[in-house]
Parts: structure tokens; sequence; C-alpha cells
């Protein structure tokens, strides 16, 4: 009977209301006071309104003949996402072994490298791309960089955590027969990651696509810049079929993916 | 086993030649030739920050444009919770419905999530000029696909047997929504608000560049007028930011969960 703690006759107690309460009360003040700090107001929405239904009517019909001077841009967007996320995935290798708690012994440098990997990962990635714009200048080569450093930052990321889950039995069998650090790697630990690292790389492709269809805006090159462009000329109809070119691809290379990770997985 | 080995190969061709696509005739030139000093600059900036902008007493400083960053996010998370509860229980595939039902439900969710913000944001500031509301408004659209979803799939995992039994008791709707559809699928709720959260802020850092408020404007500002020491400041504050949001919001879904 030690240790089996005694039922007690009582009813159980009601949950506390007063937290909640405060809670509610917190809530509140925070979106008031975020709604005051930007003159965000229902008025000012529905002012608004009616410029967004002429906006909206002006976007149809689409004007279908832009999608001749698009389809090169577009096609560079997915160059850079894939040039970008293969930069990545390479340098996102050693990273992640490097931060992996049952590859490396000592917690300070597995520790050094996944603070690294999460400060990386605080820089959304077309914050990255305007910095490059200001180091390399305007084009593709800014785009890919950024992208590649946002990926590093998943990758990286994704993959140490499922090293540390891996099957230990293959690891020490090899050690048993003498095999070196090397051996041991690529007979035992890579065989056990390649699924996992591809679908995260695919994974990672499918987020730089949509990234690298707005890194133009900051002059990354790609299909973003043509946003600009005929927003700023107010061709509404050509920007939505900028948008809906953008939409099909991004949703067509999601399918793609997705069903090669359900393969690989 | 020959077959095999064919598909292998045909996989391993078509790798090569989406790559050889990818880096042909890449532009490598039209590199800018002080790309090595700018960069030694800003990691300048970066290590010898200017203090002097945290706060100044006369308008835009860094803590402000924080401040308004912050308040982006939080306004256009509360939209998109709210906007996307309908979407959630539309696109739920339980609760005896069709799957046509909850399949256009999910389609319309993951239309809205490929829309990126920055273009809804570029949309809003036609519709209410520029600045930090047509920020807020686009993320709170764009938010409503990832939640929706995620809001969606707790539904779906929802347990059947409370409202069951409160169907039995002769519960009304709203009495069935109240105490047993309301209490399971609450703290799954709040716990993905409070992560699309930790998103929004980051995408808040970056709504500036085209002009809808927050820190991305005097960034990209310091950026063209080369400003580093500025640019190292608001990088370092954008950074500082979003870690310690991490790591509140990361708490608070742990007590949640």
């Amino acid at each position: 009977m030690n240790g089996t703690p005694t039922p007690s006759a009582a009813l159980p107690k009601p949950p506390r209301k007063l937290k909640h309460l405060l809670t509610l009360v917190l809530v509140i003040l925070l979106l008031w006071g975020s709604a005051h700090r930007i003159e965000a107001s229902f008025g000012r929405l529905f002012k608004g309104l009616p410029n967004m239904w002429d906006l909206i009517a002006e976007m149809f019909p689409p004007k279908w003949t832009y999608f001749d001077n698009v389809v090169q841009p577009m096609l560079d967007t997915i160059r850079m996402a894939i040039a970008g996320t293969t930069l990545g995935a390479i340098v996102a290798v050693p990273i992640a072994v490097l931060a992996a708690s049952n590859m490396v012994r000592s917690p300070w440098i597995y520790q050094f490298f996944r603070i690294v990997l999460n400060l990386l990962r605080t820089v959304p990635d077309l914050l990255l791309a305007a910095l490059f714009v200001a180091i390399f200048g305007l084009g593709m080569i800014p785009g890919i960089l950024a992208l590649a450093v946002f990926s590093v930052g998943l990758i990286a990321k994704l993959t140490y955590e499922s090293l540390e889950t891996i099957d230990r039995g293959p690891m020490e069998a090899m050690t048993s027969v003498g095999a070196n650090k090397l051996q041991l790697i690529l007979f035992s630990v890579v065989p056990q990651m390649i699924p996992y690292f591809i679908s995260y790389v695919l994974y990672t492709l499918e987020i730089n696509v949509r990234a690298a269809a707005v890194l133009g805006l900051v002059g990354a090159g790609g299909i973003g810049l043509y946003y600009e462009k005929t927003l700023g000329f107010l061709e509404y109809d050509k920007t939505n079929a900028i948008i809906l070119f953008t939409l099909a691809i991004v949703l067509a290379v999601d399918y793609l993916s997705t069903k090669l990770r359900e393969k690989l997985l | 086993m020959n077959r095999k080995r064919w598909v292998r190969w045909l996989i391993f061709a078509v790798i090569v030649l989406i790559y050889v696509w990818t880096f042909w005739g890449l532009p490598l030139s039209g590199i800018k030739e002080t790309a090595g000093q700018i960069t030694r600059s800003i990691f300048r900036g970066l290590f010898h920050p200017d203090w002097g902008y945290v706060y100044l007493p006369d308008g835009e400083d860094l803590l402000r444009g924080l401040l308004d960053t912050l308040a982006i996010a939080v306004l256009g998370t509360f939209i998109s919770a709210i906007l996307c509860v309908p979407f959630a229980f539309w696109a739920s595939a339980n609760r005896g419905k069709s799957r046509v039902h909850s399949g256009t439900g999910k389609v319309i969710l993951s239309v809205v999530r490929t829309f990126p913000e920055i273009i809804l944001a570029l949309l809003f500031i036609k519709a209410v000029g520029p600045g930090s509301f047509a920020g807020a408004l686009a993320l709170g659209l764009h938010s409503i696909g990832m939640l929706g979803k995620l809001f969606a799939e707790e539904i779906e995992n929802m347990d059947a047997g409370p409202t069951e039994a409160l169907i039995a008791t002769g519960a009304s709707r709203m009495q069935i929504l109240w105490f047993a559809i309301l209490p399971q699928v609450l703290p799954g709720f709040l716990s993905y608000t409070l992560y699309r959260f930790e998103l929004n802020v980051r995408s808040a850092t970056i709504l500036g560049i085209i002009g809808a408020g927050g820190i991305g404007t005097p960034l990209i500002f310091a950026l063209n007028t080369r400003h580093w020491d500025r640019v190292g400041i608001i990088l370092l504050g954008i950074i500082v930011t979003v870690t310690l949001i991490d790591l509140a919001s990361g708490y608070f879904r742990r007590k949640l969960a």
C-alpha cells in the first residue's frame, strides 16, 4: 500500500477562473495596444475596401498573353531555388554531423553549432537577399546565396535531429570489428540517413520555390521583379497573370515533391 | 533486377539533366568588385553597431521599429486565428462529412497558403495605403492558410466520445460546441496560434522592405544609404527580438501541451 495516495472523499476542485480571466485581459490589452500602435481601425479598413474591390475588378480578366514575357524569369526562379537548395544541402551535411550529440563527444562543439543554426534561422530569407544584393549587386547570385544560407539552417536542423535517433546497432557492430571513424560513418550512418536527408532537401526545395518567387522584390532575380513592375505601372491584369502562373508552379512543385517524399519514406 | 537498374539509371540521368539546366549559363559575371569590401563593412557594422540608434528621443528608432513589427505580428496573428476557425471546421474530414466537402476546404486553404504574404502586402498597400496596417492585414490573410490546416487536423484528431455523450443527453448544438468540442481543441488551437505568431514576427521584419511597416523600412533605407553600423544594429535587434519571442512562445507552448 505504500506509495499509493489515498483517494480523498471530496470532489475535485473546479479549475481556477481567475487565471483565465487575467490571461484574457492581458490578450485584449495586447491587441488594443497593437491596434493603437499601428493605427489599425475598422474605419480605415472599410474606407479601403472599395479601393481593394476596384483593384480586384481590374485584375480580371488576367492578361494571358503576358505569359510569354515571364516564362524566362519563372524558369530562372526555379533554377535559383534548385541551386540555392543544393548549395545549402552540401554545406548542411558537415554542420549537421557537428551538431548531433551522438556524433560529437564534446557538448561545447554541438551546442555551439546548434546556437549558430538557431541564429541563422532567425533571419528571414528576403532579408538575407537584401543583404546579399547590397554586397553583390542585382541578379540571381545574391538570390541563390540567400536561399543557400536559409537552406543550411533548415536542412542541418532537421538532419541532426533525425541523426540523433538512428539505430545504434550497425554502428556498434562495425566498431566491434574494428572499423575506423570514416568507415563507420560511410557504412552505418549514411545508409540510414539518406532517405531522410533527401526528403528534407525536397521539403526545403518546396519552401525555396515559394521564397524565390518574391526575392525579385529586393532585386535578387526571378519573377518577383515583375510583380513590382506591373503593379507600378498599374497593369493589374498582368499582375494577376503572374500571380496565377506562380500559384500553378508552386502547387505543381509541392505536389511532385510530396509524392516523391511519400515514396522515399 | 535488370529493370530496377534501368530505373535507377533513368533517375540518375534526370537528376543530372536538371542540374545541367540549372547551372548552365548561370550569370556568374556582374558581381561587383567591391563585394569583399562591402562584406567587411557589414561585419564591421555588426561588431561595431550604431548604439545611438537604439533609442532616439524624437521619432524613428530601433525600439519603435521593433515595437511596430511586434504589433503587426500580434494583430496579424489575431486576425487569422479568428478568421481561420470556420475554414478549419469546413476542411476537417470528420463528423460524417462527404470527402468533397472537406476536400474543397483543404484546396482553398492550400491556395491561400501558397499566396506569398509580401504580394498580399503589395495589394493591401494599394487598398489602405502604405504602412503597418497593410502589413497586419496581409499577415492576417496569409496565415489563415496554415492555421486553418493545422486547426482542421486538430479537429480531426478530436475524441468523439464527449460529443456523443452530450448528444445522448439531448444537448443543443451550441452546448455541444461549448462543452465537448471547445475544451478539446482549445489547447491545440492556442499552441498553433503561438507557433504562427513566431513565424509572423519573422515575416513582419521583412514587410517594411516594400513599405508595409515595421523594422524593414529603416533597414532597407540604411542598406541603400550604406550606413553599415546602422544595418548592424538593426540586424542585431531583429535577431535578439526573434530569439526572445521564440523562447517565450516555446515556454508557453510547452505549458499548453
